[in-house]
């Protein structure tokens, strides 16, 4: 945090920016106060179903611990401001939903370009347009994905329950700030709007992966802010350092000229791409249930994941062998580890439920031969326990 | 409102002012042949060059016997949109004599 | 990838050290005047008195959108129409940075025309320079949202038949601190309306009328940049606080209307710090 965003004069209480303790929280809230634990200066934002309750609970926490809250004309704007501020040094972040995410993706693929680190929670409703403005989706899977023109790379968490809305922004701000690259956390209304316990630990316990910075001074000679290191990640320098950066989403160089040829082109974007491949297995969270001797395995994600581990449990209490793998990291997939399990051997077939027709099977068929089964619901309601029971019964 | 018709108002004094005088410095690989530093220069002190430069621009050039015109007014500096052009002062004192 | 260094070339003119001087001559025609805005722009930030690290430049796209990557400071060049929110991210996180947008008519007008009212109401502390081409050059020549009546452009041959905005008339109206409209022959006034603003709290916005010579001159039979420079040195009347905004619309096509260029604006405003 820079000094000039330190704490103003407010009550104790109210300026502590790390909740510490047991709390019992909504999934919105929770990971509001993760990006406050993980050191948030700024958040722009604008209101929209289901995530409002972030930005709400942000516009009194953030302000009273030193950061900025400055609500935008539109997300256009609220993604275009955080880049900005990041730019300057911000740990920065906004909130939306599928039409806010929407509007943002031109400028996601600015913030990849560019290299300015930015986190974007998207508690995803049921889509597309205006859709079920109060009702639950997971039909953002791929868009977060690919949703800007060209290719890059991003990372999106998809957290299951408030705390992990919590833990999860934490990794988030660490992994924007590692990469240099937008991170999304791919919440849905269920989880944002559950209330559950959080733990929320000791300020001194949250894990904090800083950028790297230059490691000349500007009078050193001139900085180049994508000369990359050997992990394809450059150091970035801030404005008002006196580095003289040029950052422009134009194709450009080591110095951050506009350098519009092929050549280059293909050697900046290739290594966008692959400083998130080629780190994937430091990057790539999941987490698991009974997968090891499994014949079935389910792979679910979000709310769903909550109906797919008790029917998984249930399915166990029945004999029948059947796993739960659980992206946390919905990209990177969690590919390594599906090769893994098949070359294992034991797996006959996947079951995919999922709150859209069918985003995040394409990955697994992807993977694999074996027969991938989804529970598919566009929109609107979560699948039951029993509705996936059924299905690793049959 | 300006006009190039109208008539100059000459100050009474000007026999006793010391008009500052300016060299003037071109960058030709910079210069695009705009026209606006030899056009609004009061002193008609800038011809272009027969020559061009790289890119195939004509550029400005002191001409026969101005070289000691420039009034230091800036203004062919000011207005240069490729930063071609600019002058120093070029009067005894500033010279350091 | 080539990186050169400073010293391979040598100083040859004194703003060079604000330029990003290897990088010209720059991209833009001949007779364009954006050259002359950033050339005005860094006279500012020499004369501001602050520390060149400590000025920002956020520019849009389009040709006045490359002017960021000219200026030797630290300089972002954005997306279509997001250099105003894209500058607030950086002078609200950083209130000790200067600020500065430079952005295109059709940038900060048309696309990013939302972020203009709300920055100007909100008055955030941004100095905003508009150059003002009457089209969209890039693309050769479009109209766009202060293309004036009559004006042609590719995408309006036969003439815009929509009403341009008049752009120091919706800045006062949106709540900017301070409005001035100049021309590039008027570089010491935009140049000193800059300055002004750089030490001004709050949202300030000087429009600078400028030739385009290679898409809407010549579409508008203007001549050469010289000739529609000459055209401003001829029509223009100068009237500082001028009080009747709404009537200094730009009529291009009659050359019997005088254009107003002036500072008109400077009141305090509290401005905005989340």
């Amino acid at each position: 945090m820079p000094p000039e965003t330190a704490a103003k004069t407010v009550a104790p209480e109210a300026a502590q920016r790390v909740l510490t303790g047991r709390r019992f929280m909504l999934g919105d809230h929770a990971c509001a106060e993760g990006a406050l634990a993980a050191g948030l200066d700024f958040f722009a934002g604008y209101p929209i179903t289901p995530s409002t309750e972030v930005a709400e609970h942000l516009a009194s926490r953030l302000p009273a611990v030193g950061g900025r809250f400055v609500q935008m004309e539109d997300e256009l704007g609220s993604i275009a401001a955080i880049i900005g501020a990041s730019a300057a040094g911000a740990r920065s972040f906004t909130a939306t939903s599928g039409p806010g995410f929407s509007l943002m993706m031109e400028n996601i693929g600015l913030a990849a370009m560019m290299e300015i680190p930015c986190v974007i929670v998207n508690v995803q409703r049921a889509s597309p347009s205006t859709g079920l403005p109060t009702m639950v989706g997971q039909s953002d899977i791929l868009q977060a994905r690919w949703g800007s023109h060209g290719d890059y790379g991003i990372v999106a968490y998809c957290p299951s329950s408030p705390q992990e809305c919590f833990d999860q922004t934490i990794d988030a701000f660490n992994t924007a700030d590692r990469y240099r690259i937008p991170v999304f956390i791919l919440m849905d209304e269920v989880v944002g709007h559950m209330a559950e316990r959080v733990e929320i630990p000791a300020a001194n316990e949250i894990p904090h992966v800083p950028r790297k910075r230059p490691r000349t001074k500007p009078e050193e000679g001139i900085f180049l802010s994508y000369a990359p290191d050997e992990d394809l990640v450059p150091p970035i320098a801030h404005a008002g350092e006196g580095y003289k950066v040029h950052m422009t989403g134009l194709t450009h160089d080591e110095r951050g000229y506009p350098e519009l040829t092929p050549e280059t082109h293909d050697k900046l974007v290739n290594r966008l791409v692959d400083k998130v491949r080629l780190n994937a297995l430091d990057i790539v969270d999941f987490d698991e249930q009974h997968v090891d001797d499994a014949e079935c395995v389910v792979i679910a994600y979000g709310c769903t994941a909550r109906s797919a581990s008790a029917a998984v449990d249930q399915a166990r209490a029945e004999g029948l062998r059947c796993g739960l793998l659980r992206p946390k990291t919905i990209w990177p997939f969690p590919e390594e580890r599906v090769r893994r399990l098949l070359e294992i051997g034991k797996i006959k077939r996947f079951i995919v439920p999922e709150i859209n027709l069918g985003q995040l099977r394409r990955e697994v068929e992807r993977l694999t031969q074996l027969p991938t089964i989804g529970l598919n619901h566009a929109g609107g309601a979560m699948p039951t326990p029993n509705a996936i029971l059924e299905i690793i019964r049959s | 409102m300006n006009s190039a018709d109208s008539v100059a108002r000459k100050p009474m004094d000007l026999a006793q002012a010391d008009v500052p005088r300016g060299e003037v410095h071109i960058v030709a690989e910079r210069c695009k042949e705009c026209s606006y530093c030899i056009v609004y220069c009061p002193e008609d002190v800038l011809v272009y060059t027969e020559e061009t430069n790289a890119k195939g621009y004509h550029y400005p050039m002191i001409a026969e016997g101005k070289a000691e015109a420039c009034v230091l007014c800036k203004f062919c500096d000011l207005i240069c949109p490729e930063l071609a052009i600019h002058t120093t002062d070029a009067s005894d004192e500033a010279q350091g004599s | 990838m080539s990186t050169p260094q400073q010293d391979d070339f040598a100083v040859v003119h004194p703003f060079d050290h604000l330029m990003r001087a290897d990088r010209l001559p720059h991209i833009l025609c001949g007779g364009c005047g954006i050259g002359t805005v950033i050339h005005g722009y860094v006279r500012a930030v020499s004369e501001s008195g602050v520390d060149p690290d400590r000025h920002v430049c956020v520019s849009g796209i389009g040709c006045s959108g490359r002017a960021a990557g000219y200026v030797n400071v630290d300089s972002y060049h954005s997306t279509h129409g997001r250099a105003l929110p894209f500058a607030l991210g950086i002078a609200v996180h950083n209130p000790e940075l200067k600020v500065t947008v430079i952005s295109g008519d059709g940038d900060l007008m048309a696309i990013g025309g939302n972020h203009f009212i709300h920055a100007a109401r909100r008055n955030v502390n941004l100095n905003v320079i508009c150059i003002n081409n009457f089209n969209y050059g890039m693309t050769g020549g479009q109209v766009g949202p202060t293309t004036p009546i009559g004006a042609k452009g590719t995408t309006a041959p036969q003439g815009s038949i929509e009403h341009p905005f008049n752009l120091p008339y919706l800045a006062k109206a949106c709540g900017a601190s301070l409005v001035a409209r100049w021309t590039i022959l008027h570089v010491r006034q935009f140049t000193d309306a800059v300055l002004r603003s750089m030490d001004k709290d709050g949202f300030c916005f000087t429009e600078v009328l400028s030739p385009c010579p290679t898409s809407f001159g010549r579409r508008n039979k203007l001549g050469e940049g010289l000739d529609e420079v000459e055209m401003y040195r001829e029509r223009c009347h100068i009237e500082n606080g001028a009080q009747n905004l709404e009537e200094l619309d730009i009529d291009i096509v009659d050359h019997e209307q005088p254009i107003t260029v002036g500072n008109f604006v400077d009141i305090e405003r509290s401005a905005f710090h989340a």
